[in-house]
């Protein structure tokens, strides 16, 4: 590594020193560039933010009164002695990689990201780059994604079967991204769609910002299985098999998130049905995307950081693990503000 | 292998009982009955001859998945299961196969004695034919294992309800020695003498925990209590002059206790007797402890030296057959009464003794044995209704087991591993010490006794406080301190702390107590010396 390199790994988060900002910090800092609205990259207390205009209303409605200020995706940005832009993740709505420019040398912080059209969120571009920061959540070769219109089919094959038999069908998923990209997929032949109204907040918050979800019923207490028959229901997973859910009864539930992929892990958490599906990237994804950066130096964050770090370098990257406070998907983050999947 | 793999998804992907039983049902009444008869075989635990070894099929997965082998090698104990992480690193399949269960099996047996290329071939070409869980199966049939969410006792129950035959004979019927090779659906399930194999041992009645004490129960006078011995629970089956020796676990370990061969001098052909297999040494007035039996259950068979060192006898219980007739119909007492008077002119170098029961009039009575049992070598009490039949399974309300309380010491972790399969991404693993001034010594692993709330909340702490990483290993700050309880302690030179404990688990998570709380290295060297 050059003696000044463009980022740098600090107790607080990424660190700039050229431009004397952070990106995704964990502790207080003065200036934040925030990839994305979910909790573990967008935290409360930074005295400035900069995030993209897409992302910013979920900022707001997170972290409330904060002062933010919006950038377009390609929009380039003089910050210090960096030259900072904004990226399509296609990990949810307005997510971001950041690429920032000192003196020549490129560096991109890419935050959480997936290569699949999800139809929400804009779609994942490739930087160009010399040093690429990458989770790997999903960085082992038993991860592969099917793709969603085969995964909507199995979706609205249990929801149909469900409603046949008289039963609701309640999907856990964390409210914002993966809840909205699952709504997408749901064909609304079949029955009404009810959202928590932790869900139902964010839904609300994205079709103001003129993102085009479809109908959707808030579930308040009046919104029983008797009330709207046939139903699926979208609630975090906290809200699964909890007091709130026994009116929707009888039901099955299921649980959507790349880790279903392990039968293991679906057989703990998943309920009657477990549904492959991540808004990050699996093992090809990851591998198509460092790839089509053309970065030398890789830099591994969350997720199996080890075995995928070691990979690499046996590749012929310069690859090496980065500490990290970030979550990735995590199935068992205590509540919903945690990490979404 | 598509009905099948129907089966198997709809029994694995439910938690719910009817639902699994539904399904096997179901399955039981349309299938043919090689593919019935194999299903029964896979969910008990046996399978087909192993044709194609776990290294070869390593190998040939991570290299049509194209990848290095110890990528391969280290994704296995993430996912924690050999067929399952070949199913997921391959490519998805380019065709289809309408082959069933039994066909499959058939194809692999006949691959048994070919060559490696020829067996190659044979894998990757059902590789490519096979998707998602019909992959998976494939592959449990070559490494075994395919145990899904199912007992015996469901199996059974759905069996029954498709057969219309009665569930308890359908039981002792699926026990023993038999195997998809040697026998038919027919044969197994339908003929009228299912008595065929000498060796067939019956179900083992099984007891619950007790909650409380024994005040629960009314009319102490119609209970019996007995020593639940910390041994190995087994049935000895003296049938057309042989003996044949079951553990619990369905095992047939005859050839590993060859002392109770003469056990048939002693008792008369067609006796079957439930009981402990115990380390006792002649003339002392207790067994000896559960880690002398460890070195016999370790081996297939028995050198002379290790059956002076550590002789085993069976302490009998209970009464299964008598003189050819299945007594299990019989109340207790009668069953009991019998085999006492079968045991009374026993020797002392009998290699069967009757276990004693324990006289009682009020429950203060057999608190004073609980308490007394620990230095009887037993690990708690047996309460028994006097006139229960021998029941087939874990039964509620006519045996119960009254266990002693475990040994408990605080102690703080230091180290944190994540788990596998069902917990791949939690933390689960915990390594525990004590302090011994600044120093902390670590004394055991543990790995289970929390809630997944606690696990994930502890997983979420170990990532923001790890010191160190050693592989898979991270050193967190020693702050969080644990109740760790264990069945027994003993001096282990091998172990850092000097001591090595049996089944450690935590028992509580003491967020109320700061580090300095947590025991010390004198406190478990004293536990050492009073219980060791
Ligand atoms: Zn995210
Ligand atoms: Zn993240």
């Amino acid at each position: 590594m050059s003696s000044n390199p463009v980022l740098t790994f600090t107790p607080e988060g990424i660190y700039c020193p050229a431009g004397d900002f952070y990106i995704d910090p964990w502790r207080r800092v003065d200036r934040a560039m925030i990839t994305h609205g979910h909790s573990d990259h967008a935290r409360w207390g930074m005295g400035r933010y900069l995030a993209t205009h897409e992302a910013l209303p979920v900022m707001r409605h997170r972290l409330g009164d904060i002062e933010a200020e919006g950038i377009a995706y390609g929009e380039r940005r003089v910050i210090g002695g960096a030259i900072v832009s904004f990226h399509p993740a296609g990990h949810v709505p307005g997510s971001a990689q950041i690429r920032v420019e000192v003196g020549g040398e490129v560096w991109v912080a890419s935050g959480d990201y997936k290569i699949i059209d999800d139809g929400l969120s804009t779609p994942f571009e490739p930087v160009r780059c010399h040093h690429f920061i990458t989770e790997s959540t999903f960085g082992l070769p038993v991860f592969h994604w099917e793709p969603q219109q085969t995964v909507a089919a199995y979706l609205n094959d249990w929801w149909r079967g469900c409603a046949d038999a008289g039963k609701t069908a309640m999907l856990g998923a964390y409210s914002l991204g993966k809840a909205q990209r699952l709504i997408s997929m749901l064909d609304p032949e079949i029955g009404p769609v009810l959202c928590h109204a932790a869900v139902e907040n964010t839904n609300a918050v994205m079709r103001a910002q003129g993102i085009t979800l479809p109908e959707t019923i808030l579930a308040n207490k009046d919104v029983t299985a008797k009330t709207h028959p046939r139903a699926m229901v979208i609630a975090p997973p906290s809200a699964l098999g909890s007091a709130w859910s026994k009116r929707f009864g009888p039901l099955e539930s299921g649980f959507a998130s790349g880790w279903m992929a392990m039968r293991g892990v679906r057989r703990r958490r998943a309920g009657d049905r477990g549904f492959i599906i991540s808004d990050h990237a699996d093992w090809d994804g990851l591998l198509w995307a460092i790839k089509q950066t053309e970065a030398e130096n890789i830099y591994v964050t969350h997720g199996y950081t080890d075995i995928f770090t070691r990979y690499l370098n046996e590749q012929g990257w310069n690859a090496q693990v980065v500490p990290t406070q970030f979550e990735g998907e995590s199935l068992d983050a205590s509540d919903d503000s945690g990490e979404a999947a | 292998m598509k009905a099948f793999a129907a089966l198997f998804t709809a029994i694995d992907q439910s938690t719910k009982t009817t639902i699994k039983v539904n399904a096997l049902a179901e399955y039981f009444k349309a299938a043919d009955d090689i593919d019935k008869l194999w299903t029964i075989a896979l969910f008990s635990g046996r399978r087909p001859k192993r044709a194609v070894s776990t290294t070869r099929l390593r190998e040939w997965g991570a290299e049509v998945a194209g990848i290095p082998l110890w990528l391969f090698e280290d994704c296995y104990p993430i996912v924690g299961d050999l067929a399952e992480t070949i199913a997921l690193v391959l490519p998805p399949n380019q065709t289809t196969d309408n082959r069933p269960l039994s066909q499959w099996i058939n194809d692999l047996r006949a691959v048994y004695k070919a060559d490696e290329t020829a067996k190659k071939v044979f894998v990757l070409d059902a590789w490519a034919r096979l998707g998602g869980t019909e992959r998976f199966i494939f592959n449990k049939l070559i490494t075994g294992g395919m145990r899904v969410g199912v007992s015996q006792k469901l199996m059974t129950r759905a069996l029954a309800r498709a057969t219309d035959r009665d569930e308890a004979e359908l039981a002792h019927r699926l026990m023993g020695n038999w195997h998809p090779d040697d026998t038919t659906w027919h044969a197994l399930i339908e003929a009228q003498d299912a008595s065929a194999d000498a060796s067939r041992p019956y179900p083992f009645h099984l007891a619950y925990a007790l909650e409380g004490g024994p005040e629960a129960l009314e009319h102490p006078a119609d209970w019996r209590a007995e020593w639940k011995w910390d041994g190995i629970r087994g049935q000895l089956i003296l049938r057309g002059g042989e003996y044949f020796v079951w553990s619990r676990g369905e095992e047939l370990m005859t050839d590993r206790f060859p002392e109770l061969a003469r056990a048939v001098d002693y008792l008369p052909d067609g006796t079957v007797l439930d009981g402990e297999l115990l380390v006792w040494h002649p003339g002392t007035a207790h067994p000896a402890r559960f880690n002398t039996l460890q070195p016999r259950i370790g081996r297939k068979t028995v050198p002379k030296k290790l059956l002076k060192e550590a002789p085993v006898v069976l302490h009998a219980y209970d009464l299964l057959e008598w003189q050819g007739e299945d007594v299990r119909h019989l109340p207790f007492r009668e069953r009991r009464a019998q085999l006492e008077t079968a045991c009374a002119a026993m020797p002392e170098e009998a290699p069967v003794k009757l276990s004693p029961q324990l006289k009682f009039s009020t429950p203060a009575d057999l608190h004073a044995y609980r308490d007394g049992a620990r230095d009887a070598q037993a690990e708690g009490l047996m309460l028994k209704r006097a006139d229960s039949p021998y029941l087939a399974g874990r039964k509620k309300g006519d045996w119960w087991k009254w266990k002693l309380a475990p040994l408990t010491i605080d102690a703080v972790m230091i180290y944190a591993q994540s788990g596998s399969g069902r917990r791949a991404n939690l933390f689960t693993d915990f390594t525990f010490a004590v302090r011994d001034g600044e120093a902390l010594v670590p004394f055991t692993k543990a790995y289970s006794g929390l809630t997944d709330k606690e696990f994930r909340e502890i997983t979420a702490w170990v990532r923001k406080n790890t010191l160190q990483r050693f592989g898979p290993v991270r050193q967190v700050t020693p702050h969080h301190v644990f109740e760790i309880a264990f069945e027994g302690i003993q001096a282990s030179p091998r172990h850092k702390s000097g001591v090595a404990l049996r089944f450690p688990r935590m028992l509580r998570w003491r967020q109320d107590k700061p580090l300095a709380e947590a025991n010390t290295l004198d406190d478990l060297n004293e536990m050492l010396r009073l219980y060791g």
